[in-house]
Formats: structure tokens, sequence, C-alpha cells
């Protein structure tokens, strides 16, 4: 298939995906606009986080590190100065960040330096871990995340500690979570069909062979790892400003279970599947709501319990584990020419030619 | 071959390669010239894939240095060392066996390419033609290998003979001027190994290649090398062209054994 015509395909379903934003801006309520918005976090992160553990086959435990980093940034700069003074009664803030404030109209601006901040975080936890072979790399993001969260509990001049930071202008809408989602699947997917992404590929099959073929495996886990922790950043931001307020328990470590789960159900290494997943998983979720609310059987009344859905999710996770281990996607990734294909257009000579030329 | 008068293409001074106490290369110094194919031979343990290691840089020899080209090349991380012209196949297979054959030729392409991050992630024009350079030359070389037909098959589904092959094409992809082979002919049939002696002198031709290998099957060493080298212990025991190798009593006693112990 010529790479124009997918490129127009590419064009008309972001036409349509933007029709239906748009349409969705205006008629859904709060509630469900919250879940599409969520959903489209946990696509962002989702995909960033499956770059470094499904394409180059590193396992990072530290997303809640990166995405807690890019909330902070986000809410800090975005807090209005007003409000700083209020919020910050324990201890007043440190200079400068007490005095100025981003105004609405440039919350891409922070966006983007929560991103950058969070990336700075990647590559100095990346620096000394990603040239060792082995689980440091998981031990020392694993350290990272729990850092952030007892530095975001005791700065207390920077990020308020337990009390949090509240009162965030509500700047995420439908359009920036999934306009982000978008960027980083475009992005993540140009990036693995790269010569870069190839290179990530070769580490993970065989990281000697990689070093062999002359390929700096360091620079390119670094390469994997900072742009991972870059919209890990920013989704942690949109996050962070979507439900106007930013605590250190937002961030724990169950955020970086919850996209593990993601990651690994929709398959490791597959865009596709951690697109799918992230949607499934956040329905699921509030779905599986009824789960925690008190029930009865008609003899016998169960009361609610709390975290009732995360055990549900883990039973999941076991189940697939053991059945359907390498997630629902696998290694398979969309692409027009399988849609065209499973239509029934006459495109089928594509599997036999030597080369499916995209370009 | 006419002789040359070039300095040699690799050039190994007075190695010695330790693991704790195991001396697995013992004071080793090896020249060898430009175009020459070479073989290293010897019984197993006796070094010679931790050569390969050395030179690649895998190993960094605990005493003596390596010289490629007059460059002093000794400590060098092994993508710096490829990126310099050594390339080399490895013993037991190691293909990207998740990605196709012509990934895996492209995948070797990456050092030499010069496109930046930014670049490749916005497709832009320089990018895409690089791209598009990269995959006539690939779809070329593969050509010449005789692989061309299978180059979107996963390389892990390939038959046996044809995955070495891939794994020499991925080798030449990262155009070297020095190729090292590691047992190319383990595990093939005799059959399969003739038509790979036959193709280590084309490549070598073709590419204008100097070529080091290490192989078991003397019929493939004893056709394809112009000078061997033999190894035990970690020491030379011989070293001269096929015909002075094969009447070495040295060689034949490392290889067999004391005859007298036999007697």
């Amino acid at each position: 298939m010529k790479r124009s015509t997918q490129v127009t395909l590419t064009s008309i379903s972001l036409l349509l995906l933007a029709a239906a934003i748009w349409w969705a801006s205006g008629n859904l309520n709060s509630y469900y606009s919250r879940v599409a918005n969520t959903a489209a976090i946990y696509i962002t992160a989702a995909v960033s986080f499956n770059l470094i553990n499904g394409v180059v086959g590193e396992l990072s435990l530290g997303p809640n590190g990166f995405m807690a980093l890019g909330g902070y940034t986000a809410a800090i700069l975005l807090l209005p100065v007003a409000q700083k003074e209020m919020v910050y009664f324990l201890e007043p803030m440190v200079w400068p960040l007490g005095s100025f404030s981003l105004p609405p109209q440039l919350f891409i601006v922070a966006l983007l330096a929560a991103g950058i901040i969070a990336g700075i975080g990647a590559f100095i936890v990346g620096w000394p871990c990603l040239r060792l072979k082995g689980d440091y790399l998981a031990i020392a993001t694993f350290g990272f995340g729990e850092i952030i969260i007892v530095l975001a509990n005791n700065l207390l001049s920077v990020t308020n500690g337990a009390l949090g930071i509240k009162g965030l202008p509500e700047l995420t809408n439908l359009w920036w979570t999934w306009g982000t989602a978008v960027v980083t699947i475009l992005v993540v997917k140009n990036l693995v069909n790269s010569t870069y992404g190839r290179a990530m590929r070769a580490i993970r099959d065989n990281e000697v062979a990689a070093e062999a073929m002359g390929i700096n495996v360091t620079k390119t886990k670094m390469i994997a790892f900072v742009v991972s922790g870059f919209f890990g950043g920013v989704s942690g931001a949109l996050l962070t400003i979507l439900i106007s307020t930013i605590s250190p328990t937002l961030f724990m470590f169950t955020m970086t279970f919850n996209l593990l789960i993601i990651i690994v159900l929709g398959g490791l290494g597959s865009i596709t599947g951690s697109v799918l997943t992230a949607i499934i998983f956040t329905v699921l979720q509030e779905l599986l709501r009824t789960v925690e609310a008190p029930f009865s059987l008609g003899f016998i009344q169960l009361p609610g319990v709390p975290g009732m859905r995360m055990v549900v999710f883990s039973a999941l996770l076991v189940v697939l584990m053991l059945y359907y281990r390498k997630g629902i996607c696998g290694s398979w990734e969309f692409s027009w020419e399988w849609l065209l294909r499973k239509l029934g257009r006459k495109e089928v000579d594509q599997w036999n030619q030597p080369m499916q030329d995209q370009y | 071959m006419e002789p040359t008068n070039a300095r040699p293409v690799l050039d190994l001074q007075n190695i010695t390669m330790a693991f704790g106490g195991l001396i697995a290369v013992r004071e080793l110094s090896l020249q060898i010239e430009a175009g020459q194919l070479f073989g290293l031979i010897g019984p197993n343990g006796a070094g010679k894939t931790t050569i390969f290691n050395i030179i690649t840089g895998q190993y960094t020899p605990t005493e003596g240095q390596v010289f490629f080209n007059g460059q002093d090349i000794t400590g060098w991380k092994p993508n710096a060392i490829t990126e310099a012209g050594i390339a080399r196949t490895f013993q037991n297979i190691r293909l990207f066996t998740s990605m196709t054959v012509l990934e895996n030729v492209l995948v070797a392409y990456h050092v030499r390419q010069k496109t930046k991050l930014w670049q490749s992630i916005l497709f832009t024009p320089g990018y895409l033609r690089e791209e598009r350079r990269m995959r006539t030359a690939g779809l070329e070389l593969l050509e010449k290998v005789g692989l061309a037909d299978l180059a979107n098959k996963k390389a892990g589904a390939l038959p046996y003979g044809q995955q070495r092959r891939l794994e020499i094409a991925r080798a030449l992809a990262t155009n070297p001027k020095l190729l090292l082979l590691d047992e190319p002919a383990a595990g093939m049939n005799p059959e399969e190994t003739s038509r790979l002696t036959e193709f280590i002198s084309e490549i070598r031709d073709e590419f204008n290649l100097t070529v080091l290998l290490i192989e078991h099957d003397m019929s493939l060493v004893m056709t394809v090398c112009e000078q061997i080298r033999v190894l035990d212990y970690g020491t030379t025991i011989a070293h001269g062209t096929p015909v002075q190798i094969q009447q070495n009593s040295r060689v034949i006693e490392a290889y067999l054994g004391e005859a007298k112990e036999y007697a």
C-alpha cells in the first residue's frame, strides 16, 4: 500500500475522532466525559510505558514516579498565586515557585514542562542503570517511584506534603487528553517503526547480537526510557489537572501496577494492545464498582469491600497469564492493510510480496 | 595469493586472558593480512571463541593489545569496534528472531545511517530517503546471499542453514573490513557445508573482506583457509598452510591424543 494512502486513511480517521470529541464535548455528562478522559490518559501512560517494557524489553517499575513528577510540575506551574498562599499554609512555598503561575492559556507549556521534568528524571535514573544488564532497572525504578512519593510527602515548601495541592484550574478536557493520546501513539509508532525502533527491538531479541551489530545499547535504551518518561510525565499532568487536585497518594505504586496490567494484557510491545486494554481497563474499573458496593444475596447481606476491583483484576491477570500468555494482541499491530484485507478488498497479494512497501 | 607488504589488518600482540585462575589464552600473538582467509582451529576449550570475544570487545584482555588497521582497539566497546569495521557471527546463532529477515539486515545498517532521532520520529523526507536506501541495499544484499525471497519471513522461522546464512548477511551489512565467523558450519550436513565453503570464498572476493574463522569441520577449513593457526589450551601449537598443518605431529597429538597412550 502506498504511503500516501495510509496518510489519507489516518487523516480521515483522525477527523472522525475529532468529530466524535466535538460531539462528546457537548453531549456527554460529566461522569461519562470523566471516564473518556481517564481512558485517554491511560492510553498515553500505557503506550509510553510499553515502549520501555515491551519494545526494548527492559522491566521498568517507575511510571508512577514519572507521572508524579509531571503531575506536580503542572500543578505547581498552574496553581494561581492567590491560591498558592491559601494552600501552602503549613510552610510558604519556596521562592520563586510561590510568586508566579502560568495563565490557563499556557496549559500546553505546563504539559511540556511536566514532560521535560519527567524526562530529566528518567535520564537521571537511566544513566547509571541502563548500563547494567539484568534486573537493576526494575529495582532502581521501583525505588525511584517510592522516593518521589517520599519527597512529595516531605518537601512541604514545594509539594505541600500529604495535604496535597487543591483548587487547580480544570483545564483538562477531551481535546487535550485525546489529542495527547493521539500524539503519543503517533510518536511511539513512528519511533518503533524507525531505524531507532528496530535497534530497540533488536536489543529486546538479543542484546549481545545487537551490540555486535554496532548498536549503542545504552544510548538506545536511554532514548526509549526518556521518551517513555516524557509522555509518562505529560499523562500525569493531564490526570492531575483533570481531577484538579494532587497528593502523594494519587501516584502510588498501584498506578504502576495498573499500567503493568494494561500492557501485559494488551501484549507486550503492541501499541494496539495497549490502546485497547487501556480503554477496556478504564471501562471495567467503572463497571466493577458494583462489586465494591454492599449487596444482598437474599439470605445473606454482604458488606461493600473497597479494593475488591483489584482482586477481580488480579484474578483476571492470573487467568490471562495461564491461557493467553501473549496478551490480547501479542505482538500484533493494527494496520490499514490488515483492515482492508479484512474488509475483503483484493489486496491479498500483499502477503506474498517480497516487500510491503510502506514508503 | 600474492604477498602483501601492507601492515596487517588485525594484529594481536601478547594477548593473555585470565578468568580468575583459569588462563584461557596465554601470550598469543597473531597477524592477519588484508584479504586473507585465516582459520583458527583447536580442540574444545582451546580459547578460540575467547579470542573472538577479545577482538570484538566482549572481553577486555588481561594483558596485551589488539590493533585493527594499526589502531589500538583494546578495551573498546563492541559497538564501537563494529563501527570501526569488524563484524562477527556467533557460534550459537543469535538472530533477532521476532523480526523479519530484512529487518535483521536493516538493524545492521543502523550504525551507518545518518538521520537523527527527531527526523525518524517525524518521518521527514530525508529520513524516508535514507530508509528507502537502506531497504534497497538490504534487499540487494539478501539477493546476493540468496535469501531475497524470504525477506518478509520471521528470522526465527528459517531453517538452520539459512539462519546461518542470514547471520553472515547481517554481519556483512555492517560493512566490515574484517569478518569473524565462529563455527559457521556447526550443525550443517556435508552438502550444506560444501555450499557454505563456496559461499565464504565468494563473499570474501565480492566484499573485499579479510576473514577469520573458527571451525571444527576440517573439510571446510582445509579447503577455504590460506593460513591456519592451531591452538591448544590457549597457546599456539602450529601455524601454516593447510598442507603443513595436516602433517604437523603436534596437531595430530592435540586432536587425537599422544600415539603411545593408545599403543
